[in-house]
């Protein structure tokens, strides 16, 4: 503690530039945490995936649909303990702008499955008697400021009504929200009954899009997966079965390797503050070779000099990188910037800590060729520079 | 200038004279210096005695040799041969480490142009040597006194090196030399940069530091005025030691 004066005056000593170093590492920083929100928005869930459900899907593409038939045969595989269904609704609310997932479900079975959404149980039972009842997560409510009550306006890109109008109206019956942080509750689901229904003749009605199905023992998940792709093989809609937290890492890859993306942009940002802030670093010891002979006549030692010229370093990174950290955690904290599209907008802790310890090898390693190069001088020779 | 009570407080190693008395004993040193495939000799088999409590002068030409003894005595330097010994101990054989530790202990230097850190005040440019001890900040603030004290600087303790003059510039540096009460002190042409005035209040002050203090001091200095101070001249010419001055 007593060489931090020295070495926060020393950083100090060029005001602009040390501002100017630091800015571009919380720059740096800010993108670090930002891009851990984002990423951890598109494969978050995987951490949440029950690990108990599997998603049956069409094998050829999740946008082909299975028939609604299915379900009773998957109840009769062995293994299988719960079986319901989802569908992709594909609509907007008002405008394109407005757009967030809906999807028909068969409302008891959907909440048993999905135990980590939390629906009142008056709610619940209303859903029940409603046929055009609907429940939405507790953000996109926020979102589009509904309450229990409203009956909305659902324009959907994929499904007609049997009339051929594509908007369709649903009355909300609740408002879930999360067991845990990081659920998405920007969902709506309605009741698969009143969409099929209303679905026309031609080729669309007792289709599903996917399967959600509970095994009883988590540790048969493979081979339960293995049964439920063979009870369909060589039918019209052959099956693909994966664990739920394959399957939205399956979705996620839609986009891109999101998590390839993060770290090439990352690794770029990271490379050339390590240019710049490594350049002022030499820069600065160059400067003050008389100064480390000065030291080193006085009785410093080449250790000594190589670990102060590492503590300055270190310092400017870890105060951009506390300082960039903190910035993109009250970025986050702000909200989801698409305005609601995200299932999640949060800044794990563990990129917090990752943050930190990358901030410290920022240092460590902008510092280390110039603190040789302090280490290395010779005292006699830097004094005659002077 | 009035000088404070003698500081005594610094705990430190003692240094002993050997069997003649002599603090600072170098035999037979040379240097060469290689630049390239050139060979400069600057020292040459050079023998040089210094009692405890002696204030020398080294006066000499430049580019005679001075400065490049004054660091084989500091233990800034090795001598290519030789045995240079400072209060018994063989400067020459010593590892860098060890060299550093005996510096801080022992050695205090005062440069010509009194190589002042410009970020710190001067209370925390004499400060420098004794973070190298394990005094408490409060101990270190007590020393830092006492020294700045001793040259007339009390109350330019909060200045920073560019607003104070050359003679207090080295003053301050002299407080640095002294502030952990070191056995000898090594002076490298210290009024080399300052007007008449400010250098003989340089030059009193070393000799109180000498008289009062009982410190051995070892300057070089090209300026006969600055000699007249020592107790002793000794005359290096071409890489060799004279009683004498070269004519």
């Amino acid at each position: 503690m007593k060489y931090l004066h020295l070495v926060w005056t020393n950083l100090m000593r060029k005001k602009l530039r040390t501002l100017l170093t630091l800015l571009s590492i919380v720059v740096a920083f800010v993108l670090f945490g930002l891009l851990g929100a984002i990423k951890q928005a598109l494969v978050g869930g995987v951490s949440l995936a029950g690990v108990d459900r599997l998603v049956v899907r069409h094998r050829v593409s999740i946008i082909q649909l299975l028939p609604e038939k299915y379900k009773q045969q998957m109840l009769a595989i062995p293994g299988v303990a719960a079986a319901t269904h989802l569908t992709w609704f594909g609509g907007v609310f008002q405008e394109g702008k407005n757009f967030f997932p809906q999807m028909p479900v068969v409302p008891e079975e959907f909440l048993d499955m999905h135990p980590e959404f939390i629906l009142p149980e008056d709610q619940k039972q209303a859903w029940l008697r409603t046929r055009t009842g609907a429940i939405v997560g507790r953000k996109t409510a926020d979102r589009f400021k509904w309450k229990v009550g409203d009956r909305v306006p659902i324009r959907s890109l994929i499904y007609p009504k049997s009339d051929g109008d594509f908007v369709w109206h649903f009355d909300i019956v609740g408002i879930f929200d999360g067991r845990k942080e990081g659920t998405d509750t920007t969902q709506m689901f309605f009741r698969y009954d009143y969409f099929d229904e209303a679905k026309p003749e031609q080729g669309m009605k007792g289709t599903v899009g996917w399967y959600i199905l509970r095994v009883k023992d988590p540790a048969q998940s493979a081979e339960v997966a293995k049964r439920v792709d063979l009870a369909f093989e060589n039918s019209p809609a052959e099956t693909k079965t994966e664990t739920e937290g394959a399957f939205i890492q399956g979705w996620a890859r839609q986009v891109g390797n999101i998590a390839l993306i993060v770290a090439g942009v990352l690794s770029a940002v990271f490379f050339t503050i390590l240019l710049v802030a490594g350049n002022t670093m030499s820069q600065s010891v160059r400067e003050r070779t008389g100064e480390l002979g000065v030291l080193k006549a006085l009785g410093f030692t080449n250790t000594q000099v190589l670990a102060l010229v590492l503590a300055e370093s270190s310092v400017l990174a870890l105060v951009g990188g506390a300082a960039g950290l903190g910035l993109a955690w009250l970025l986050v904290r702000g909200g989801d910037p698409t305005g609601g599209l995200l299932p999640m907008f949060m800044l794990p802790s563990r990129d917090i800590v990752a943050g930190a310890v990358l901030a410290l090898v920022l240092g460590l390693a902008t510092g280390l060729f110039p603190a040789w190069q302090a280490m290395r001088l010779r005292v006699a020779d830097s004094l005659r520079r002077i | 200038m009035a000088l404070p009570p003698k500081m005594s407080e610094t705990p430190r190693t003692h240094m002993n004279a050997d069997a003649n008395g002599a603090l600072v004993q170098v035999d037979g040193v040379e240097k060469v210096f290689r630049r390239g495939s050139e060979e400069i000799h600057v020292l040459r088999d050079l023998h040089l005695k210094v009692p405890r409590g002696e204030f020398l002068a080294l006066m000499g030409p430049s580019g005679s040799g001075k400065s490049t003894l004054l660091n084989l005595i500091g233990g800034l330097d090795r001598p290519t041969r030789g045995i240079v010994s400072v209060g018994g101990e063989r400067v020459d054989q010593l590892s860098d480490r060890r060299l550093a530790a005996w510096r801080a202990r022992h050695i205090g230097f005062v440069f010509q142009l009194y190589n002042l850190l410009p970020v710190l005040t001067a209370e925390r440019n004499v400060e420098l040597p004794l973070l190298l001890t394990h005094l408490s900040a409060s101990q270190r603030r007590k020393h830092v006194e006492t020294a700045l004290a001793v040259v007339g600087l009390s109350h330019r303790a909060k200045h920073y090196p560019r607003t104070l003059s050359g003679g207090e510039q080295q003053r301050v540096g002299i407080a640095r030399a002294i502030v952990t009460d070191p056995t000898l002190l090594l002076c490298d042409e210290p009024t080399g940069d300052l007007d008449r005035k400010s250098g003989d209040e340089i030059l009193n002050l070393l000799q109180a530091l000498n008289r009062e203090h009982g410190k051995t001091i070892v300057m070089v200095t090209h300026d006969p005025h600055a000699s007249a101070r020592a107790s002793r001249t000794v005359y290096l010419n071409k890489g060799q030691l004279s009683e004498q001055p070269v004519l």
